[in-house]
């Protein structure tokens, strides 16, 4: 196997995308994603078992479709990397036993990885930035987590600050949508209403984020002696609900635009300060961004323009590479390599919970 | 050679000739925990067919390094559907690493086989050919079955009913009216998966389900509307 620029396949389940990625050291040769989220988004949410089933349909012509991307053979592959967790278990499965198959198959060593510490590892393949620096803070948001990390090193020293102790940011964007009768995924159509909604009296126009004063989840200072890096949504998702009904108790208009455009600020709100805390907190001038909520515009925008003010360097990766996929499952297993780590040894499984200090599963230092 | 793989129970893999000698057997009976198990019992299944096959053999794989896997058998269920993906997923990938196809099987199939080829060699073929039934658990005060009785001429279990779930204790009911044995099934042979799919190969033909053998939606609830939270 090279060990300089190891040609890995990566396998990515953990969530409602079928993520193949095929990575050559740095260099990105696929990233193939098939997604299910049409599947879903009648219920509103994603559905596990629907999830799971999809992986087990999408997997091998998406393995298929990265290898012709690629124009490479599974022979020439020099390792097979999946994740592990954290992530939905019977989703994680179907990976988990895809990959250990593939890999017995062709005799090459296998590579068990964490969901989280990927979505970092994808900065890596963004071929026009500059070189990822240590430390950096890491804020990684999508419908399945909200997490704050300290990176000190991809491979070896990744530390968990705090992470949302009820919804996920993007849960909470697709509870809020189904509040004010908008279609799932949440995020791009609360988007889509702040940017042009209803103003409840028959017409439209962009919503004002401070038309409502939301509340800010742990962000009081008694909150903050304990939760300081830690997240809530659930109360804020209360509290959108509770205003609706009260102005539609009270015969009031209820304005989409400003509900979205209100909503959408308390959240971005949050994430962003409680970002740039750590920031300021560990002494580390360096922010990157992860995870599919990211693609928010908004989310972007006062995070780059709040970070500049507080003299904070952004890295946000591709937006291809922000959402869930198995390039970045690849890139992480190819730093582990190059490093000189040992494969995970065979008997990992799929664990939901996987905490961030697992960067590789069932492997030991080389 | 056939890699026969199942996880519609436990987790089981077997390495067969096509002639039906077993080569390599290896299982876990644990109705959970088939994805921590199937890489190391698939390992131990090559490991043991490299020692005792003859080396040589056509096929995708290197002559005297690793045994020439001619197809993949998979048994597709009726199982609980986390384990049983598993068991699925493997199969496919491992087909696409060696380039052979896979050859889905009924587990019931397998299973049914069993009990088939179990009676032969006890010589009780002159009997009547009696119906019976494999009865699997479906989890959710279900079981899954499937009715039986007989081989045809390609040596392959007849199917006198698909695969169907009912209420547990609705099945004695549903059976009697088949006439048929109960024989419950807490295991499924790869090895017996791998013999399906070499007699279904050998007889040119397709005898289990492209897809899993799920028999069950996945159940969910649409929400009705916006959804009212709060005060
Ligand atoms: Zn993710």
């Amino acid at each position: 196997m090279s060990a300089t620029e190891p040609l890995v396949l990566g396998i990515e389940t953990s969530c409602d995308e079928t993520g193949i990625g095929i990575v050559r050291g740095r260099t990105l040769l696929s990233n193939t994603i098939a997604s299910s989220m049409d599947e879903h988004a009648r219920y509103g949410g994603v559905v596990p078992e629907v999830a799971a089933r999809a992986h087990l349909e999408a997997l091998q012509p998406a393995i298929e479709a990265a290898l012709a991307e690629a124009q490479v053979r599974l022979a020439d592959i020099d390792a097979v990397a999946v994740t592990s967790g954290p992530g939905l278990a019977g989703a994680l499965m179907v990976g988990v036993g895809a990959a250990k198959a593939l890999a017995v198959a062709l005799d090459k060593p296998l590579y068990a990885v964490n969901h989280l510490v990927g979505h970092i590892a994808a900065d890596l393949l963004d071929a026009d930035a500059e070189p990822l620096e240590y430390p950096t803070i890491a804020l990684l948001v999508s419908g399945g987590h909200t997490s704050l990390l300290l990176v000190r090193d991809l491979t070896s020293d990744v530390e968990l600050l705090g992470e949302t102790v009820d919804d996920a940011a993007g849960e909470a964007f697709d509870k809020i949508a189904r509040i004010l009768g908008l279609p799932y995924p949440g995020g791009p159509e609360i988007d889509r209403a702040a940017a042009s909604g209803s103003d409840g009296l028959g017409g439209t126009r962009a919503g004002d984020p401070n038309a409502i004063r939301f509340p800010r989840g742990l962000s009081r200072a008694s909150d903050l002696a304990e939760h300081r890096y830690d997240f809530s949504f659930s109360g804020l998702k209360t509290a959108v609900a509770r205003w609706v009904e009260q102005q539609d108790a009270a015969g009031q208009p209820v304005s989409t635009a400003d509900v979205a455009a209100s909503f959408r600020e308390a959240v971005v709100d949050v994430l962003v300060t409680k970002a740039l805390a750590a920031c300021a907190d560990y002494g580390v001038p360096r922010l990157l961004l992860g995870g599919g909520v990211i693609a928010n515009r908004r989310l972007r925008e006062v995070a780059l323009e709040r970070a500049e003010a507080a003299g904070v360097t952004v890295r946000i990766p591709p937006l291809s590479l922000c959402t869930d996929n198995g390039a970045m499952i690849a890139a992480l297993a190819s730093e582990l390599i190059m490093a000189g780590r040992t494969p995970s040894t065979m008997a990992f499984g799929a664990d939901s919970t996987l905490p961030i200090t697992d960067i590789q599963v069932a492997g030991e230092a080389g | 050679m056939i890699l026969g793989i199942d996880t519609s129970v436990g987790t089981a893999v077997a390495v067969v000739e096509a002639d039906g000698v077993v080569l390599a057997e290896a299982s876990s009976a644990n109705p959970l925990g088939h994805a921590e198990v199937i890489g190391d019992l698939l390992q131990t299944v090559l490991g043991t067919a490299r020692a005792d096959a003859p080396l040589g053999h056509a096929g995708a794989g290197t002559p005297g390094e690793r045994p020439a896997i001619t197809a993949i058998a998979a048994g597709m269920g009726p199982g609980p559907f986390t384990g049983l993906r598993v068991g699925i997923a493997a199969a496919r990938t491992f087909a696409l690493g060696r380039g052979v196809p896979v050859i889905p099987v009924v587990s019931h199939d397998a299973a049914a086989l069993g009990i088939l080829l179990d009676q032969a060699l006890l010589g009780e073929t002159d009997a009547e050919p009696g119906r019976f039934a494999i009865v699997t658990d479906a989890r959710r005060r279900e079981f899954a079955y499937t009715v039986y009785e007989g081989m045809d001429d390609d040596g392959l279990p007849i199917r006198v009913t698909e695969p169907a779930l009912t209420p547990r204790d609705e099945i004695d009911t549903v059976l009697a009216g088949f006439g048929a044995e109960r024989r419950d099934t807490t295991a499924v042979s790869a090895a017996m998966v791998a013999l399906v799919a070499a007699r279904a190969l050998a007889a040119g033909r397709e005898v289990g389900p492209r897809d899993a053998l799920y028999l069950r939606s996945p159940d969910v609830t649409l929400p009705a509307g916006p959804k009212k939270v709060g005060v």
